[in-house]
């Protein structure tokens, strides 16, 4: 008797369950990690205010999230760099209309020790320290002091960047330092005179020093208006012009007061 | 009717232990069938030659390169530096509470030696990493404190505790009656203590070393702080390392699902649990094989 009871509370509870599951409206994105904190911040946020509304969101690659758009097994796409020709070709041919939005810039700014007396810095020469070629400070106008190089794990967005507009092919030489996060390289350049370190724009503090590349300062403007050569845009992509939950969770995204308003707390530039 | 139910009971206490036993041992073996079956793709991708000799690691270049021989020095090196410092402070620590100490001491001193044991390990990381590695730069006038001495510092405050106590209850159960022997016998407490103690719980003192070895070579959070994290072979103990737990921790996150990258860090896994299987069965072998047994056996 007992255990036919537990069975049928237990077939209702699946029942309600299922029923709850369908009335919500889902929506999924995929893609970018770079893009993912964005999309994680935001649409917490987001369900907050629209409880019926369920996200899910999972990582994947700028690859994957564009080829999610193209195959429409998502409704968001996430990509950390623009579309391809190839790729456009490829959805065209599957009757896809790949619609790039723009969410935010990340801007990657070297920094250095406050006690550094360097407060510029080009891209060749920055080239030059992650290639493991420029091994002393004295070589580039500072103190005769060898170089302590602080890199990212090469998994990460801001590595992604940094070897993109930075090292131009190049590889960042093996004896340089690894931190997992943008706080930690914050963290260990501010605790060493002779580090050189890069951090996305939201992360730096008073404790390390903002080196300008090639005499333009990283900020929020120069990322804006494509001079600070560290930097790109973020994006993410639907399938044809968006409707229903999915127009309306990047309106909320655009917001200026809304979605764009995490994205500095999370170290990346907004759109405003 | 109620022996009846009594025996039933039983049963059922007796089926009900043992699968809690065994569901935790299902449980181990599954975790080993996930790291084999996540780990061993790559080797479609990159030979075992390569990738456990290859001496660049750059898993996002393009072509990739998977050989992680400067993870596995990296982690060699920084357990056998710590092992250095921390086997004769942790046994001597040892020996001193369990055969000199007053017991009021050995009362107060024993518990803190373990309540180092519950210090988190990303606390005794923030601490080499804020503390000791700026004091290390301004000392020595390195270029960098996070380094593999560091490393192997903080690692050795971690592995001490183990040490230490384990040893302590094998220096603490040796019979009475063979130090009461060898002082009869006109030896003095230093050479009991060498001569007849240490040798009769060399079994256990050696398993205490290879547990804490082998709680330092899987140490993650601590590595990852402290050891730099370049992926080259150290020149001296002053270069940065990264050993491989470092290294699975810093990229695992963001590796593609089910791409080479996420691969290979599964596949560092299997060194590193193969490692650890290592030290254990060592452990295992030495305390079966070396067990004092008895007081006649000496």
């Amino acid at each position: 008797m007992k255990i036919r009871n537990l069975v049928i509370a237990g077939v209702a509870a699946v029942m309600m369950l299922a029923g709850g599951v369908a009335g919500a409206e889902d929506l999924v994105i995929k893609g970018s990690t770079t893009v993912l904190p964005i999309a994680q911040e935001v649409a917490e946020a987001y369900m907050k205010e629209n409880p019926n509304v369920n996200i899910s969101i999972s990582g994947g690659g700028s690859g994957n999230g564009i080829k999610a758009i193209i195959d429409g097994t998502t409704d968001i796409g996430n990509s950390s760099r623009f579309i391809k020709g190839k790729e456009v070709k490829l959805a065209l041919e599957k009757g896809a209309y790949p619609v790039p939005f723009r969410v935010a810039y990340d801007a990657i700014i070297p920094v250095v020790h406050p006690s550094n007396s360097l407060n510029d810095l080009t891209l060749e020469q920055l080239k030059a320290i992650y290639e493991g070629k420029t091994k002393n400070w004295k070589e580039i106008g500072g103190p005769d002091k060898t170089i302590v190089v602080i890199s990212r794990d090469t998994s990460s967005g801001t590595y992604e960047v940094w070897e993109s507009k930075v090292m131009n092919k190049g590889r960042v030489f093996p004896g340089a330092l690894l931190q997992a996060s943008n706080g930690a390289v914050a963290q260990a350049v501010a605790k060493n005179d002779n580090a050189v370190g890069y951090i996305g724009l939201g992360y730096i503090n008073d404790d390390v020093k903002a080196v300008t590349v090639g005499g333009v300062v990283g900020s929020k403007e120069t990322t804006l208006n494509g001079t600070f050569p560290i930097s790109r845009p973020l994006f993410m992509f639907t399938t044809g012009w968006p409707e229903g939950k999915t127009v309306d969770f990047l309106n909320y995204l655009l917001h200026p007061d809304k979605g764009q308003k995490f994205i500095e707390k999370i170290g990346f530039v907004p759109l405003y | 009717m109620t022996g009846n139910r009594r025996k039933k009971a039983e049963k059922t206490m007796k089926s009900l232990f043992f699968i809690i036993a065994t569901a935790s041992v299902a449980v181990l073996g599954m975790i080993m069938i996930f790291l084999f079956m996540e780990g061993l793709p790559i080797f479609k991708e990159v030979s075992v030659k390569n990738f456990l000799f290859g001496k660049y690691w750059y898993p996002t270049s393009d072509p990739p390169d998977f050989g992680i021989f400067p993870l596995i020095i990296a982690s060699i090196s920084v357990t056998g530096v710590s092992a250095v410092m921390a086997i004769p402070l942790g046994v001597m620590t040892a020996v001193y509470l369990a055969e000199l100490a007053s017991k009021r001491v050995a009362e107060i001193v024993k518990p803190m030696v373990e309540l180092l044991a519950a210090l988190p390990s990303v606390v005794i990381g923030f601490f080499g990493m804020v503390v000791v590695a700026p004091f290390l730069q301004d000392i020595f006038d390195m270029p960098t404190g996070l380094n593999l001495f560091n490393a192997s510092l903080m690692l050795a405050f971690m592995s001490i505790p183990t040490i230490c106590s384990i040893s302590e209850d094998a220096i603490y159960s040796v019979p009475n009656a063979l130090r009461e022997g060898s002082l009869a016998l006109g030896a003095t407490q230093w050479e009991t203590i060498i001569r007849v103690v240490l040798p009769a719980s060399i079994s256990g003192i050696s398993t205490a070393v290879i547990l804490g070895m082998s709680r330092a070579i899987g140490e993650t959070m601590v590595v990852l702080m402290v050891a730099g994290g370049a992926a080259m072979i150290p020149g001296s103990i002053f270069d940065p390392v990264r050993p491989m737990p470092a290294s699975i921790a810093a990229e695992m996150a963001e590796a593609p699902f089910r791409g080479e990258h996420y691969y290979a860090l599964f596949a560092t896994g299997i060194v590193l649990f193969l490692f650890t299987l290592f030290f254990n069965v060592i452990a295992d072998f030495i305390s079966n094989r070396y067990r004092q047994v008895g007081e006649a056996s000496l």
